[in-house]
């Protein structure tokens, strides 16, 4: 098995990479996928993570099978059309 | 309770039109629809903007608006909700996201269907990036209303 990681929109094209897969053995939470997968680059302040698909913190457990995805500050909706 | 994500260009009444068609255990116990309908502008910040390209996470997506429409359910006497959003390539004057809600009484449809925005809004995973002639930019802020 393995874990897959996952980065989206601006984060992407940050890290150059869309997506990565890496060997559990080497990686105990979300802080430890990221390093593991950008070569210990420093994650962006804003950055959100989400594991299985549910929003975590950095220092969420990460096991075998598991999807991790980082990205930035969501943008979706219809921007300032509530008022 | 219905779910779309769609790579182009939708009619939000034909759509709902559609949904009530093909949900004939509504028809007359609901006496209040409420819906929203955001519509993609030609402007954002004072500048001029020709369209924009709206990325997600799709099973992200999927999972987080199963579970708010849930919740909405859950939450208020409602009989039915339906939202649609629109990913992909997006133009000036496109409808990019459809929520309708249906209900016996006004009371229970507009607080859901103002849940179901807001939520959203502030916790799916989508990300716009707004094309401008050459420019292309990442959005980095929310409106918070």
């Amino acid at each position: 098995m393995s874990i897959t990681v996952k980065f989206f929109a601006s984060l992407r094209e940050t890290v150059g990479m869309e997506d990565a897969t890496l060997d559990p053995a080497n990686v105990q939470t979300a802080q430890q996928t990221w390093a593991a997968a950008t070569d210990g680059r420093e994650m962006p302040a804003n950055t959100l993570i989400a594991v299985n698909m549910e929003y975590a913190d950095a220092d969420a457990t990460v096991t075998d099978g598991d999807e991790v995805a980082f990205f930035p500050p969501v943008t979706g909706g219809a921007r300032g059309d509530i008022r | 309770m219905s779910l779309k994500l769609l790579g182009e260009r939708f009619d939000p009444w034909t759509e709902l039109q559609r949904h009530q068609a093909h949900n004939p255990q509504l028809a007359g116990k609901y006496g209040a629809t409420s819906i929203f309908i955001g519509t993609m502008r030609d402007f954002n910040d004072g500048a001029g903007v020709d369209g924009m390209l709206l990325e997600h996470y799709p099973a992200m997506t999927q999972k987080h608006l199963q579970a708010i429409s849930r919740e909405a359910m859950t939450r208020w006497d409602i009989l039915d909700t339906l939202i649609i959003h629109r990913f992909g390539e997006i133009h000036p004057d496109d409808p990019i996201v459809l929520l309708a809600v249906w209900s016996a009484h006004r009371s229970e449809s507009f607080p859901a269907c103002r849940y179901l925005i807001e939520e959203l809004k502030s916790r799916a995973p989508f990300w716009k990036k707004e094309v401008n002639g050459e420019d292309a930019r990442w959005v980095e802020h929310n409106t918070p209303d």
